[in-house]
């Protein structure tokens, strides 16, 4: 193999993986489980029954601080920031001058700062830009040693309820500090499976103690990346450098939903990000093309790369990601397709291995999103 | 009783008469996790040593099962479609892919026994 496993890092879980029997794969620079014994399958089963344990600790956690922070950030993302109250967390997208999109990531009002969760595998590029246009107004904090544990699932509140009480007083997207087992935790209740749930910040000393404290829980098992794929993508939610990216913009990944309000062009500040006049101008006009809900028919996969046909064999769209959907029972996909075909019901077909399957636009979401809103 | 043989590429060839069943070994099985969908070849395909004769699909990705022998296909494993994780559960028995009509005997005297395929394995890891 290319990767060497020595020349992966590792997250404060790794000898917890090893123990618990995590195939072990490079993903981002990491050694990361792929899955556990139990295999795909049942993890994914089981996050959407009771409740499941993933270690997080490769994505990027960084801290914003400084009165300023709000107001600058404000100038990466095409998001209201500085109306985000404290304790409460926002969907978010760095975009490109063309409207393209550099990463997603959450951002959180931590109250005396601005807590940034980005993804793994853009987290240098992210913070170069942080520091690119925001070093003059804030203070950028990388928080190389803190771990990140999601508790997914119908069951983590419940779990939670034994061991961190506070935490389940929150609602979807909000956040307080809690603390769990001694260690001071930054919780947020949110995650990446369309369950209920909560991401667990946690100095990198105490992750591994915290984890184990979970992991005693009856309900609670350790899922791997191949369950978190398979998890977001019956929920519909992107995946950075697969359905989503610099050549992709917010209003063509159906992300205008996270376009909020008040940066819009009839909104206080409109504007003022990279690539503004892009995506206000195809928020009022449209975009070319769609992110879309692909269900093929049958049992076979449509996987990402393949090709979308209409009916006259001309190709309208292309499978961004897809793969098995375990609670659905069948094949699941989403893709970009022109935006006359973007309508939940219009029959496709999707070229695999040169054969034309056929396959119908759906809605982004497969199964019911079951987070909690109090 | 014939001896199953083995492929670097992971596939078994268990010969009865004529004919010779084909599968894919614990080892693949276990490399490639829960698998959802196999697509087969169609009976009375023809295929020469080493052409890609069908196509595992599992929670991670898909694979090609490439022909252990040459032969044409003389039936397929229809239990597969309705349940493709007999591949898992059951990789040397239930879980056989196709049967083919063996076309070169002499192909089969080039395959692994079971203590050469497992030596192989380990020599994986």
């Amino acid at each position: 193999m290319a990767d060497h496993q020595s020349d992966l890092k590792q997250t404060p879980l790794h000898a917890l993986h090893t123990a618990l029997g995590g195939k072990m794969v490079p993903f981002a620079g990491y050694a990361m489980p792929v899955q556990y014994p139990m295999g795909i399958l049942k993890e994914h089963e089981h996050v959407r029954r009771q409740a499941g344990l993933f270690d997080v600790s490769h994505m990027g956690q960084v801290r914003l601080s400084g009165a300023g922070a709000a107001a600058a950030l404000e100038r990466l993302v095409p998001v209201d920031v500085l109306g985000l109250a404290a304790g409460r967390q926002r969907y978010a997208l760095f975009t490109n001058d063309a409207g393209g999109i550099l990463d997603d990531l959450m951002i959180t009002n931590a109250g005396d700062h601005l807590f940034v969760v980005v993804n793994a595998a853009c987290k240098a590029q992210d913070l170069a830009h942080l520091q690119q246009h925001l070093a003059s107004d804030c203070t950028i904090t990388p928080l190389e040693d803190r771990a990140l544990l999601a508790l997914q699932g119908p069951q983590a509140a419940a779990v939670m309820g034994r061991i961190a009480p506070a935490a389940t007083r929150l609602v979807f997207m909000s956040a307080a500090v809690v603390e769990i087992g001694g260690a001071d935790c930054f919780v947020t209740r949110s995650g990446y499976t369309g369950e209920d749930g909560f991401e667990i910040s946690i100095p990198a000393g105490q992750a591994e103690d915290i984890a184990r404290l979970l992991l005693a829980e009856p309900e609670v098992a350790p899922i791997g990346l191949g369950a978190r794929d398979s998890l977001r993508l019956e929920a519909g939610l992107c995946l950075y450098g697969h359905d989503i990216d610099t050549s992709t913009t917010p209003v063509e990944a159906a992300l205008t939903w996270a376009l909020s309000k008040a940066r819009r062009q009839d909104g206080p500040r409109p504007g003022g990000y990279p690539g503004a006049e892009v995506i206000l101008r195809q928020l009022a006009e449209g975009a070319p093309r769609r992110r879309v809900g692909i269900r093929p028919e049958g049992r076979a996969p449509v996987r990402e790369g393949a090709e979308l046909t209409d009916g006259d064999g001309r190709v309208v769209g292309r499978v961004t990601s897809g793969g098995y959907g375990p609670t659905v029972g069948g094949p699941v996909a989403i893709g970009y397709v022109e935006s006359n075909f973007a309508k939940p019901g219009i029959a496709l077909a999707a070229l695999v291995r040169g054969k034309p399957h056929p396959v119908t636009v759906a809605k982004l979401s497969f199964v019911p999103l079951n987070y909690y809103r109090g | 009783m014939s001896e199953r043989k083995y492929t670097k590429d992971h596939e078994w060839v268990l010969v009865e008469g004529d004919v010779a069943s084909v599968g894919i070994s614990e080892h693949a099985q276990e490399q490639l996790g829960d698998i959802v969908f196999i697509e087969l070849p169609d009976s009375g395909a023809e295929f020469a040593q080493g052409a890609q004769a069908a196509t595992v699909e599992s929670v991670k990705a898909a694979s090609e099962i490439y022909a252990p022998i040459s032969g044409t296909v003389v039936e397929v494993n229809e239990a597969l479609v309705d349940e493709p994780a007999l591949a898992n559960s059951d990789a040397l028995g239930k879980g056989w892919f196709f049967k083919v009509k063996i076309g070169q005997p002499d192909e089969l005297g080039k395959l692994m026994d079971e203590a050469a395929y497992q030596k192989f394995v380990d020599s994986l890891d």
